[in-house]
């Protein structure tokens, strides 16, 4: 895949990032660079700090130490950064209700939130069932209907917290050509997952994460040839991280 | 002839009296519920939706308002407007306004906890996303209100429904006065009392109809929520 050119915000830095709950730490020394280019997805096992680590970036949780920093020109830009919950939550609403809302809330005029919410639901194809009740949808629509929403800021920053966890291979699969096309398009994916043929298929970068450690980052295929990290190696190879 | 018989010749035939009485009714106790649902509303959902240190305390009283015995209501009230209390001046005592404010007194709480718990529900599962699309306060306000609309409404009915059947507070403010202050409840305790059954029964069995359909309606809205809004 060929990407275009660097979106304007990146790249974002992580500067000793630690995240803790009470006495917990959730995210430990967490020094990354996520750059313009092809997706990158955090790995790992379950409780590891993926979802933390994109919920922070997206400034939805505070760090306890450390910085977040987008460095980019456009760096003010929040509103160019969207998120997508594993399990979005409907507003009650219709699917069309729940796209104007999103809409509104990004600042686009009235004028222009019809035809920019067709535009989206046909590029997550759920113009079908634009006037059904959100919460009536399946669960693959759903998560559809999140990205919508979500690509209604027209973010040049896209976060995915594990958006097929709860799917079917049909409904895993339109999400995953949406993510491809999205990419394509020049937006920065940030994705978490802990399906290792997910992050095969998507992946440019990989970041592996366990009990909120960085165990390693590097390009995907360099990774999956050869990792670097004993760690690494066990979680490719099918052990259990503990 | 028997009472329920001439129950239903009194209700069939459009008797001046007793519909007079109904009409009166259904006014005061709709324009409580419109009144409550005016301070209700906004107060239930600025409760829901802000975070202060006695927060749990009021939640508590505004609860515990919800049961408050109609007779204390009408007794405050009427304290308040009597020729002696704070609000004499206003020579509301013995009248239909006075009965509209001892019963938005009592309805007020029911729609403002009922709103708090709705709103707030609601806020619990949008919290996130909506932190996540940086919704503002006042388009969270009324997003809220709004996919609440469906659950509010059955909170205004139970509003309207316990004014509708309450007698305590507006006998002791309106006095009972036939032709001017006399509601449905209040004719059936004093008919009662008085042996004239037929129209007891038939002030009766509207009361019953009006809270039988508040209750329909009330079902009509919950389904219409679960088909437009899911």
């Amino acid at each position: 895949m060929s990407f275009p050119a660097a979106a304007s915000q990146l790249p974002v830095v992580f500067e000793d990032v630690q995240v803790r709950a009470g006495a917990v730490v959730i995210l430990d020394r967490i020094s990354l660079r996520i750059t313009a280019g092809p997706p990158t997805v955090l790995i790992g096992p379950n409780g590891s700090g993926k979802s933390t680590v994109l919920r922070t970036a997206m400034g939805l949780v505070s760090p306890s130490r450390g910085h977040i920093r987008w460095v980019g020109a456009g760096a003010t830009d929040a509103i160019r950064r969207a998120l997508v919950f594993q399990r979005p939550v409907m507003l009650r609403r219709s699917t069309a209700g729940n796209l104007h809302f999103a809409l509104a809330t990004a600042g686009i005029r009235r004028q222009h939130r019809r035809s920019r919410a067709i535009e989206l639901l046909r590029l997550v194809g759920l113009e079908a069932v634009a006037d059904r009740p959100a919460r009536r949808l399946s669960g693959g629509e759903q998560q559809r209907l999140a990205l919508a929403r979500a690509l209604a800021r027209d973010p040049e920053v896209l976060f995915l917290d594990e958006p097929t966890a709860s799917l079917d291979p049909e409904g895993t699969k339109a999400i995953e050509e949406i993510v491809r096309a999205l990419a394509l398009r020049g937006i920065k994916i940030i994705m978490a997952t802990h399906d290792l043929s997910e992050a095969r298929r998507l992946a440019g970068e990989i970041v592996l994460l366990h009990r909120g450690l960085v165990v390693e980052m590097g390009r995907a295929d360099t990774f999956f040839a050869g990792p670097s990290t004993p760690d690494a190696r066990r979680f490719l190879a099918g052990d259990l991280l503990v | 002839m028997s009472d329920s018989y001439l129950a239903l010749h009194l209700l069939l035939t459009g008797d001046p009296v007793l519909w007079d009485i109904v009409r009166l009714s259904i006014l005061v106790s709709l324009s409580a519920t419109l009144l409550a649902l005016l301070f209700g509303l906004p107060l239930g959902a600025l409760i829901a939706l802000s975070r202060f240190p006695a927060r749990e305390p009021v939640i508590i009283v505004l609860n515990a308002l919800m049961g408050l015995p109609p007779v204390v209501v009408g007794l405050c009230v009427y304290l308040a407007l009597s020729r002696s209390g704070p609000l004499g001046s206003w020579g509301l005592l013995f009248t239909p306004p006075a009965m509209v404010i001892a019963q938005t007194v009592l309805v007020t709480p029911i729609i403002a906890a009922l709103t708090r718990q709705t709103i707030e529900d609601l806020w619990t599962e949008y919290r996130e996303e909506f932190a996540a699309m940086s919704v503002g306060v006042c388009r969270r306000v009324v997003a809220l209100i709004w996919d609440a609309r469906f659950s509010l409404v059955t909170a205004m009915l139970a509003g309207f429904g316990r004014a509708a059947a309450e007698v305590g507070a507006i006998i002791i403010v309106g006095g009972n006065i036939q032709g001017f202050t006399r509601t449905m409840t209040t004719s059936i305790a004093l008919e009662t009392s008085k042996g004239n059954l037929p129209l007891a029964m038939g002030l009766g069995l509207v009361l019953v109809s009006i809270v039988v359909l508040i209750n329909a309606f009330a079902w009509g809205m919950r389904r219409a929520g679960e088909r437009f809004a899911g």
